[in-house]
């Protein structure tokens, strides 16, 4: 065992980058797209559509796959959600749509949705075509601040409506998580900057990237001289874990490491630790676990305080990450780190269980050598960016509070995506907070019904 | 274990399943792979007169309806009658006879409408042992344009003219082959019988257009850019064969005339049902030509399990036994009531069943209960029509339970068990003016 820190770039042979982040499934053929859509029932009331948080006709655009309509397909989807594509690849299926779909009643088999939605979606695309046209312009103006899902979605639905939308971001890529959040095996071949494109070539929407509220422009500014204002601002900081030692090399937060490997065009230059450990239950623990992985990290431990059920990554998710070959330890929390010349050389964890409903220590503990551990105990809005100003937002668990239609406690701004209370964290809720913004700034603006805009 | 050697007609076959005149019976190579599979017999592909053979087109001569996973639910052709050479014919037929005594061989034959081209014909194919022939007046394509094929079967008169010169000039049994493009199949058959046919079969194709090639607007299949019409068989074509069937073999003037049922016979139990509508004889096409002749495999062991289960020893226990239980719509009985009933531990909840009655029938099955995804019937608005339970992607999930000595919450009629049809019903003006009392 060697005494230095073991993290190193270049673990994989030459094209064994290209191969490990290739695409996790492969897009259906179109033979393949048809006998699956072909099992689809076309259900009264869909319970995938009601499980659907951007409520998608998913009978209609299996219905139109199976008859040889990709393209309209695609068209349904977009409209009711304008990232079909992204969330065609990153959305948890497993527990929306496809958990659903009566198939599993049937045979114990759902028909793949998202699969086929990818299908649909990767048509349009393909084609080249923009499907929608900016609306009618009356002079209104909207600011959009991030370029996320919620804030593009946002932004898309404006600028059909007819509305001169400008749209701020504090990174210089568009995209928020989809560019820069999301394990890259899911959006392979620059799909997030591709999908942010062709959403954008709508017209009507400008972007300003390297703009960030709080520091280049206030919350006051948009209000003084928009009409309405979105923020979709997403999250902006990471729990803490208890059992930060500042200054050791080796402890990093998850979600950079992943937006570093998003960025990283030469992934052979990214350095991995040999053992990993990761610390979290969620997707991001499992993103960032299976790309340590496939990195080369020889052992990739993902340590969880509670069990299989409580975790927040998916099923599916799990098993991914079981067959990427990581270790998923439940039942256990860190309690310290240990450190040598300056860097990590162990995690110690301690054994919980479960107890009245609480989560207590069993006494016992374990040690696991690591060179390198992640965290990935979930994010946090950090509600400064919106402070310092004379305008306050109310906050509900920490994030922005909004009511139904996504309006905040202050006149002409709605928020959506992570950064609000109440949601999911998943790409496809801040789709549709995006788009019910966008449907309520439109009703406020011009006193026109929600649904009629629709 | 069950016999399935049949008798038809005078003419031995191993089982009861014949390959139809067509495709797969043109020559003896086909022949001789099919006999090794199994099949009981076959109706040689049509023999014309002796002379120039017909020519085909060299192109598309097949076009289809596909159905989920590409599966065939219907199929038409326009191939004409056999292109090879008479003699070339009858040497094969000779020796396939020779070779396979126990297996029917029957020929298929279709000569212009003169009495002297069907003397001409007659004794050649005798000389062959074959065992009986088939006229042709079923074919819907080509033929019928020169006055034979189907332009023979459409007109009664020709079906018992040509019949006769048959029974006259041969000693062998005579099946005629029905067109089923026909307004009344029972005016054909009579004629048949008229004129001394041992048996007759059906049905020959459907005048078909398939389908058209939206890219280029032709019909399918085409030939240089044109197309024409074909003659359809294949799955979807078995419910107009089966009430043919039924027709003639529940007709007083064509009952118990031996039948060979043909349209979409795919499997044992299309097989099993065109035998309980009196077929003594079965012919299949369209499931060979699609799967091979293998798929003889399955009719058989399918029909001899059937059999055994419900204790029919040999086939003639159960030809025909539906037969009476085939009867005008005026004879059904009004005063028997169904509900459909949904087992809700087979239910998954996808609500076709819903939909199907909510906008297109009679509102009476729910769709929420309390709130919750439910579908239940409404017995009040209930007319037990079925509609639910055909759509319902879950065998058994709904059936239709009859009322016994309950009221009809519909209706508020009490169902006795008692008769009451339309001859009767008092809501019939022509109804007989004193109602029968209930049998």
């Amino acid at each position: 065992m060697t005494s230095a820190p073991d993290i190193q770039a270049g673990r994989l042979a030459c094209g064994g980058y290209a191969e490990a982040f290739s695409d996790l499934h492969a897009p259906l053929n179109a033979h393949e797209a048809r006998v699956a859509a072909e099992r689809c029932l076309f259900c009264y009331d869909a319970p995938c559509v009601t499980a659907c948080p951007t409520s998608i006709d998913i009978p209609l655009f299996i219905k139109q796959i199976a008859t040889g309509n990709a393209k309209g397909a695609g068209k349904t989807i977009f409209d009711s959600n304008i990232f079909g594509g992204m969330c065609a690849r990153v959305c948890p299926t497993e527990t929306l749509c496809e958990q659903a779909c009566v198939r599993n009643e049937a045979e114990g088999r759902p028909v793949i949705i998202g699969e086929l939605q990818r299908h649909a979606t990767d048509a349009v695309m393909a084609s080249g075509r923009q499907l929608y046209k900016q609306g009618a312009r009356d002079g209104k103006r909207v600011a959009v601040v991030g370029a996320g899902p919620a804030g593009l979605s946002c932004a898309h639905k404006l600028a059909t409506l007819g509305y001169d939308v400008v749209v701020f971001d504090a990174r210089r890529k568009p995209g928020g998580l989809n560019e820069h959040g999301i394990a890259s095996y899911k959006s392979t071949n620059n799909f997030a900057q591709t999908e942010v494109d062709w959403i954008l070539s709508v017209g009507g929407i400008e972007l300003r990237c390297g703009q960030k509220l709080g520091r280049d422009f206030t919350l006051a500014d948009l209000r003084r001289d928009f009409d309405a204002v979105f923020l979709g601002l997403g999250l902006q900081a990471v729990n803490a874990l208890g059992v930060d030692a500042p200054g050791l090399r080796g402890l990093e937060d998850a979600v950079a490491f992943i937006e570093k490997l998003r960025q990283t065009a030469d992934l052979s230059t990214l350095p991995i630790g040999r053992r990993v450990v990761v610390i979290g239950g969620g997707m991001t623990a499992v993103d960032a676990a299976v790309q340590a992985k496939k990195l080369g990290a020889e052992e990739v431990t993902i340590v969880y305080r509670r069990g299989a059920d409580q975790m927040g990554a998916s099923r599916y998710e799990q098993e991914l990450a079981l067959t990427e070959g990581v270790v998923v330890r439940h039942w256990a929390r860190p309690t310290a780190v240990r450190g040598e010349n300056g860097a990590l050389r162990s995690v110690t964890f301690a054994a919980t269980m479960e107890k009245y409903g609480k989560l207590v220590d069993t006494g016992e503990t374990f040690e696991v050598v690591a060179d390198q551990l992640f965290k990935a105990i979930g994010q946090l809005f950090v509600p400064g960016d919106i402070a310092g100003s004379s305008d306050t937002l109310d906050l509900a668990s920490g994030r922005i509070a909004v009511d139904g239609e996504r309006r905040t406690s202050l006149s002409g701004v709605w928020a959506g995506g992570d950064c609000v209370a109440g949601g999911r964290d998943l790409t496809v809720v801040a789709v549709e907070d995006g788009k019910q913004a966008a449907l309520s700034i439109n009703s406020t603006l011009r006193g026109v019904a929600p649904m009629a805009a629709e | 274990m069950a016999d399935l050697s049949v008798n038809f007609c005078g003419i031995k076959a191993p089982n009861p399943f014949w390959l139809a005149s067509a495709p797969p019976t043109d020559k003896a190579y086909n022949i001789e792979r099919a006999f090794r599979a199994g099949w009981g017999g076959v109706v040689w592909k049509t023999l014309g007169e002796e002379g120039p053979p017909v020519v085909n087109v060299s192109g598309p001569r097949y076009g289809v309806v596909h159905g989920a996973d590409r599966r065939i639910t219907a199929f038409n052709n326009i191939e004409l009658i056999t292109d090879r050479p008479l003699e070339v014919n009858l040497q094969e037929i000779t020796e396939m006879k020779r070779r396979w005594p126990d297996r029917a061989i029957v020929v298929s034959l279709m000569v212009p409408c003169e009495e002297e081209a069907w003397k001409k014909i007659l004794p050649r194919v005798e000389a062959t042992g074959a065992d009986g022939i088939e006229l042709n007046f079923g074919c819907p394509h080509g033929m019928s344009e020169r006055g034979m094929g189907s332009a023979v079967g459409q007109v009664p008169e020709y079906v018992e003219m040509v019949t006769r010169w048959c029974k006259t000039h041969s000693r062998m049994p005579v099946i005629v082959k029905l067109t089923p493009n026909i307004s009344d199949i029972r005016k054909p058959a009579e004629a048949a019988k008229r004129g001394g046919a041992d048996a007759v079969s059906l049905i020959n194709t459907i005048n078909s257009i398939v389908g058209v090639d939206l890219e280029r607007m032709i019909p399918s299949p085409h030939t240089d850019g044109k197309a024409t019409h074909g003659g359809m068989c294949g799955p979807a074509v078995k419910p107009i064969a089966l009430n043919m069937v039924a027709e003639i073999a529940r007709s007083p003037a064509t009952h118990g005339l031996p039948i060979s049922g043909i349209g979409g016979i795919e499997t044992w139990r299309d097989a099993a049902e065109f035998m309980a509508l009196g077929c003594g004889t079965v012919q299949v096409c369209t499931a060979a030509m699609v799967y091979g002749f293998k798929i003889v495999q399955e009719m058989i062991t399918g029909l001899e399990a059937f059999m055994d289960e419900k204790g029919y020893s040999k086939i003639s226990d159960f030809v025909g036994a539906a037969v009476p239980n085939v009867t005008d719509w005026q004879y059904l009985n009004l005063n028997y009531a169904v509900k459909a009933k949904i087992d809700q531990d087979l239910c998954i909840k996808c609500g076709r069943c819903h939909v199907a009655c909510e906008d297109t029938s009679h509102q009476a099955i729910t769709h929420l209960v309390n709130g919750e995804r439910h579908f239940e019937v409404i017995e009040e608005e209930c007319v037990g029509c079925n509609l639910c339970a055909s759509v319902c992607p879950i065998e058994n999930c709904i059936s239709m339970e009859p009322l016994v000595n309950e009221i009809d919450r519909r209706t508020g009629r009490m169902v006795d068990g008692s008769y009451l049809n339309w001859t009767q019903h008092p809501n019939n003006p022509s109804a007989a003016k004193k109602l029968q009392p209930a049998e």
